[in-house]
């Protein structure tokens, strides 16, 4: 197996720790002029999301990862599993479970394209663009000619998702630019 | 194409030239001569926390001009600086580079607190006078009895990156981290200090060790913790332990990272912020 010692620790890099593979999110060099070498990391725990801190001595080794990100178009799901599919034309097929999928199953829509996260070649993760166009399937009747006023209102988007921050103006049947990372409302798409 | 600009805005590197100037005029003022130390040289120091680049065929990139300088004490040398690169193997980050610029000067006659005044006087001409404060390590670490050294050491750096803001000398290190200070007469304790400004080590200085079998002694326990953590082996440099046995004149002696002057001095956060370029 594979190890990286802290001094080849590059942000980016996936490595083992407690069992999980982590995604290095920053690594400083800490040393007293008099004293040992250590490296202050932060990772991302890939299985989770949480972001661990860990201090090693400089020199230590840990493990790497077999990690790797992949662009994959969304399916279906069946209810139990979310079925994705590489855009490389092979047409392989992987199938996420709950935890990977995770809060990410408010943003999918069919046909559109998610990065996979693989550990192992099992999807951990999924992690969808910045921002998603969906339909609203419920909302409060609009209020004509109300553009203006800064009043907004909630809105269940077609994934099952709701939102808050809607204008007034917005009906059911609109299709609306969400930003995925705040769960926000960005604006009306255009049709 | 190649990315050739400096690291360091021109603002920053003309602050730096009037830092080395105002740094220079300082110790002159005081009759501190300055002396100039090559950076290669044939021997390295035995520290097992301080790696040299060896350079083959030729020796060893200096960490610093410390043993040379004291031959030149020892040879009849009065009072003197060295304002110049040193060079450290595996050492790089936010406030760490291979190469860096170091001012280590010796002062006969001085102890330890003596010397920390000068160093304040220094800093305060170079980056606007402020209060100081004092603590001792055990202030610092709490007590080290007990504690693994690894466990000190980490302890230690997270300490002091909290000492902030402000200017702290710290002193009465554990005697096993005297490095080249004589004990004190508590027999526990080292005659070494160490300046820390807004959370970043700047100084560290000693009330000399004089005394060549001391010195000896400590090497040699350095090489046993080299050979324990599979470090490579230093030879010890005879041609400073003979200058000890002909005899080191009464002084102190500190050495300060001049580039983390400079970033302070110009609210930057890295090295690499106040250096023209980085080797790698």
């Amino acid at each position: 197996m594979a190890t990286y010692s802290t001094n080849e620790f590059r942000s980016g890099m996936k490595v083992m720790l407690d069992g999980d593979p982590c995604n290095i999110l920053e690594n400083e060099f800490v040393k007293p002029g008099k004293g040992q070498a250590f490296n202050r990391v932060k990772m991302r725990n890939l299985k989770n999301g949480r972001v661990w801190e860990r201090t090693f001595k400089s020199g230590e080794s840990i493990e790497a990862a077999d990690v790797i990100e992949l662009d994959m178009e969304y399916l279906y799901t069946d209810g139990e599993f979310w079925h994705f599919m590489k855009t490389d034309d092979s047409y392989e097929q992987v199938a996420a479970d709950q935890s990977a999928v995770a809060d990410s199953e408010n943003w999918l829509k069919e046909q559109e394209v998610y990065q996979v996260t693989l550990w192992n070649d099992d999807p951990i993760a999924v992690t969808p663009p910045n921002f998603v166009e969906l339909e609203v399937t419920d909302t409060d009747p609009g209020l004509k000619g109300d553009t203006a006023n800064g009043g907004t209102k909630p809105a269940t988007l077609s994934t099952g998702a709701t939102i808050k921050g809607v204008p007034l103006f917005i009906n059911i049947g609109d299709v609306l630019k969400v930003d995925t990372r705040t769960g926000e409302y960005v604006s009306r798409a255009k049709t | 194409m190649s990315n050739w600009r400096p690291l360091a805005s021109i603002e920053h590197l003309k602050q730096r030239a009037e830092l080395l100037a105002q740094a220079r005029a300082f110790l002159v003022a005081r009759d501190v001569i300055e002396v100039q130390i090559p950076a290669l040289a044939r021997d390295s120091i035995t520290e097992p926390d301080v790696q040299s680049i060896e350079v083959p065929g030729y020796g060893y990139l200096q960490t610093s001009p410390e043993y040379q300088m004291k031959r030149l004490l020892a040879a009849g040398m009065p009072s003197c600086y060295q304002l110049g690169p040193a060079f450290r193997h595996g050492e790089q980050g936010m406030l760490h580079n291979p190469e860096f610029t170091m001012l280590e000067w010796y002062r006969l006659g001085f102890d330890h607190n003596q010397l920390m005044h000068e160093v304040a006087d220094l800093v305060d001409v170079l980056l606007g006078p402020k209060p100081y404060q004092r603590l001792t390590y055990e202030d610092v670490v709490g007590k080290s009895k007990g504690r693994g050294r690894d466990a000190l050491d980490l302890a230690f750096a997270e300490a002091c990156e909290r000492l902030t803001p402000g200017r702290f000398f710290i002193t009465d290190y554990p005697a096993d981290q005297a490095a080249l200070a004589r004990i004190n007469p508590d027999g526990q304790t080292a005659a070494r200090f160490e300046l820390v400004i807004d959370g970043i080590e700047i100084a560290n200085g000693y009330w000399e060790l004089l005394d060549a079998d001391e010195h000896r002694q400590r090497f040699k326990i350095d090489s046993e913790i080299r050979q324990q953590r599979g470090l490579p082996a230093m030879a010890v440099d005879e041609a400073f332990l003979a200058a000890l046995e002909h005899g080191l004149p009464e002084c102190a002696g500190v050495a300060l990272g001049f580039d983390r002057l400079v970033m302070l001095g110009g609210g930057a956060k890295a090295l690499s912020d106040v250096m023209a370029f980085r080797g790698s």
